[in-house]
């Protein structure tokens, strides 16, 4: 056990030095996607530290500061109900992150998985796959997200629409299966999986053990694009009255309903769950492409 | 105007509204009524939803009333401007048995239908007989409505005489349902459901076409029985979802919508149109109902409901949603300010509506611990619409202080619809409204669901049947008024489905429009005879 312990020890500060060598070095050549991760932590500090910053519940309707602008009390005003704003920005910040990463996470990794069977496979079965995604790619990505989450209703569970993360994942899929497939085929054409093969390792075992950290920088590239996206998707699908419910704050939601009627009175209704979705896409974005760059070996050299 | 009550009997069987401060609303009862009607010009007005069917007789909604009332018309009307007085509208006079068991109609001569034929005393029979006993493939919402009826004669072809089972206390009411409006038994009988393919009436205005989910079109019938009328050409309803409806109006697009605005979308146009605004503001026959399905555990413990229902602050809701919404005053089980509503003092009785909030909240408390269901998790089944958004938010905030925690389901209207019908719900953001406040024809939201569908509480009380019987049956008004108020203090106390706030009706326009008459129900005064345009 202390032999353990005195080699983790021994590692820690090694594989610390590792990370903190690595972080500034992106720092120093991406800092616009720098820019974006500080946003994007500072958004997951104030999802994870909602309960501790809010003075006020975000479900809670105070009929007395109902549309108050923005003050000393109600930092970014109150909305039709009475309810405070910042503090449905903040833990409409948990909904988002919760629903973007799950989304983006089971989209990335079941696309993943598909674009490494057709590589790997080739022949027929990379043919049929290559024409379902097709197919499924035809549909706009709010379109086919509107259709899975109207066939499946809703599933909540804790408190979070299980069926919602399932279709903002499924327009994710298809995109991320492409991307995958492309880099796939060309870790499949390298001799050591044809070795593999002889040495009699079985199909999954190779996909997983030799093929699958192969292609894991463009999966973590896409995973960090598709937060993006999902984030926006859940907005979009919320807005729509299909994803988030009343009274849950979610920044989509904040922006459909009273806030539609009330955007002339009551701006700020409208302003600062757009300017938080405005802003968390663009955090992921420029974080996702700079994360892109950095990967790259050919923008190394 | 004047052909319209000469020689017609005023409503006098159930001794309503006259000289009683029967309505609230504030404007008058006309649209700008002042100056001589002109003739011509396109009425063009905005309706929020499609029509799912073009027969009255199968459907309750103003989707379809709002387009199809301008091409028919029915026995008797709700006198313009004077709700809630009837006068006669095909029929030209009408009298009523002393014992209340016959009514006897003299139809107006030389009226005719949009294809030259004339309607008589075998059209009215033939149209009413389509309601109280529809044929196979035939739907009719309005069969609960006749079942006092026992039969329907015609002695001569102006003459209809309408025998009773037992006395009606509504059936004046009935007769003036715009939803009864009156087809041609010719075509009847060659095809009983050509009221849902073809829209053919006596109405002041043909029909021209109808692209779905664009516009409604119907010009002018020169052969309309009303001499002069009616002064437009025609009119357009245009297909409009609510946001656009506001923006159209006050870009001058369209010249009104006759359902109603939230206040916030009534300042909206004033703000744009100015002095060309005309708004009319009046209570509604249209309230927000809070459902629990009573067959369904824990809502079939009484505690439980009572305990919800004692939850919600009512009085504090209505002061301020009615500020950001359509929803407004606090009322019982009949409209807030008609004749058959209860005080306030009557209503702080009920639980629910005491003024002591903490009170109300700490026995609801009591009632929840002494049902077993202090953690009590709910899901409230809603409309995805403003204000029953709203509401839900209300009651699911009003719940969340005594320790109730709730999930919000939001759907589309068929799926509401589903569940209400399936009892697939535990419960139910509801809503109910009639085209008059005849407590027949409000109460039977809170009888037995064997008594009527649409009581989707499921629950059975046989006392509240009794109750709502008897006072059908009674034609005195205070005593129908005592029975009324019994039949609201049980309702209330079992609270199978408890009112939660009534709507206010709010009409903004362009000044334009002139005879149009606001009442508390967007269900009548739709025909647009005496509507005019002063362009």
């Amino acid at each position: 056990m202390s032999a353990t312990i005195a080699g983790l020890a021994r590692s820690g500060p090694g594989a610390f030095g590792r990370f903190a060598r690595g972080a500034g070095r992106f720092a120093r050549q991406q800092p616009l996607g720098t820019l974006g991760l500080l946003v994007i932590l500072l958004m997951a500090a104030a999802a994870l530290g909602a309960d501790l910053v809010s003075p006020y519940d975000p479900e809670a309707a105070d009929f007395a500061a109902m549309l108050a602008p923005p003050s000393p009390d109600h930092i970014l005003g109150t909305d039709s109900f009475g309810r405070d704003i910042l503090t449905r920005l903040l833990f409409g910040a948990r909904t988002a992150l919760t629903i973007g990463l799950a989304s983006s996470f089971l989209g990335c990794a079941a696309g993943g998985l598909l674009g490494l069977t057709a590589a790997y496979w080739g022949g027929r079965v990379d043919m049929l796959l290559q024409q379902l995604v097709d197919i499924i790619l035809a549909f706009p990505i709010i379109v086919l997200a509107l259709v899975v989450v109207a066939l499946v209703g809703r599933n909540t569970v804790a408190g979070i629409d299980l069926n919602l993360i399932a279709a903002i994942a499924v327009p994710i899929v298809p995109r991320a299966e492409r991307v995958i497939r492309a880099a796939a085929l060309g870790v499949r054409a390298m001799p050591y999986i044809d070795a593999a093969r002889a040495g009699g390792y079985g199909d999954g075992y190779i996909i997983l053990r030799h093929m699958a950290p192969n292609v894991m920088a463009p999966f973590l590239v896409l995973l960090s694009a598709y937060v993006a996206q999902a984030i926006l998707l859940e907005a979009s699908l919320s807005f729509l009255g299909l994803g988030v419910t009343e009274p849950k704050p979610a920044w989509g939601l904040m922006l459909s309903g009273d806030s539609a009627n009330f955007y002339q009175e009551a701006p700020w209704m409208i302003l600062f769950p757009g300017l938080a979705i405005s802003l968390a896409v663009f955090a992921f974005n420029l974080f996702g492409d700079s994360l892109r760059d950095w990967l790259d070996p050919k923008f190394r050299t | 105007m004047t052909d319209r009550t000469d020689g017609l009997r005023r409503r006098e069987a159930l001794g309503l509204g006259l000289g009683l401060p029967a309505l609230l609303w504030a404007g008058p009862g006309h649209a700008a009524a002042t100056g001589e009607p002109k003739r011509g010009g396109t009425l063009i007005y905005s309706v929020a939803a499609e029509p799912p069917t073009y027969d009255l007789t199968a459907t309750s909604t103003f989707a379809v009333m709002h387009r199809l009332a301008p091409h028919y018309s029915t026995l008797l009307q709700f006198e313009p401007g004077n709700y809630p007085n009837i006068v006669g509208d095909l029929a030209e006079s009408w009298t009523e048995a002393p014992d209340k068991m016959t009514y006897t109609f003299k139809l107006r001569d030389k009226v005719v239908f949009h294809d030259g034929t004339p309607c008589e005393a075998a059209d009215v029979k033939a149209t009413y007989d389509r309601m109280r006993a529809p044929p196979t493939g035939v739907i009719s919402s309005r069969q609960p409505s006749f079942a006092q009826i026992a039969s329907v004669e015609t002695p001569d072809r102006l003459t209809v005489v309408f025998r009773m089972k037992a006395v009606d206390a509504s059936i004046t009411d009935t007769f003036a349902s715009p939803w009864n409006s009156i087809f041609s038994a010719a075509k009847l009988t060659s095809d009983p459901n050509y009221p849902g393919r073809v829209v053919m009436g006596t109405g002041p205005f043909r029909f021209v076409e109808h692209v779905p989910g664009s516009h409604w079109v119907g010009t002018r019938f020169d052969g309309y029985f009303r001499a002069g009328h009616p002064y437009l050409d025609g009119f357009r309803a245009i297909t409009m979802a609510p946001s656009a409806m506001v923006n159209a109006l006050a870009g001058r697009q369209i010249m009104a919508e006759f359902r109603g605005v939230t206040p916030n979308e009534r300042d909206r146009i004033v703000r744009a149109l100015g002095k060309d605004t005309e708004v009319e503001e009046s209570s509604w026959m249209l309230h927000m109902i809070c459902t629990f399905n009573c067959q369904k555990k824990p809502f079939d413990d009484p505690r439980v409901r009572r305990a919800l229902s004692l939850a919600m602050d009512r009085w504090g809701g209505s002061a301020s949603l009615s500020k950001v919404s359509q929803l407004g005053p606090v009322g019982g089980l009949v409209r807030p300010g008609s004749t058959w509503s209860a005080t306030s003092a009557e209503m702080e009785k009920w639980p629910g509506y005491g003024r002591d909030l903490a009170a109300n909240r700490a026995e609801a408390r009591r009632l929840l611990k002494e049902a077993g269901q202090e953690n009590l998790q709910l899901t409230l089944l809603d409309r995805n619409i403003q204000p029953y958004i709203t509401a839900g938010v209300f009651m699911i905030d009003q719940w969340r202080q005594i320790g109730v925690k709730v999930d919000h389901q939001q759907v589309e209207l068929a799926a509401w619809y589903a569940a209400q019908n399936s009892g697939n719900f535990e419960v139910l953001v509801d809503s109910f409204t009639q085209f008059s406040d005849d407590p027949t024809n409000v109460l039977v939201k809170y009888v037995s669901y064997d008594k009527a569908e649409v009581a989707v509480a499921h629950a059975t009380d046989r006392e509240l049947d009794r109750l709502f019987d008897e006072q059908g049956r009674t034609v005195e008004v205070a005593a129908r008024k005592a029975l009324v108020r019994q039949f609201e203090t049980r309702a209330m106390d079992q609270a199978y489905a408890v009112p939660v706030l009534w709507w206010q009706r709010i009409v903004a326009m362009n000044k334009e429009v002139r005879g149009w008459s606001m009442s508390p129900t967007h269900m009548i005064y739709q025909d647009l005879s005496d509507v005019w345009l002063a362009t």
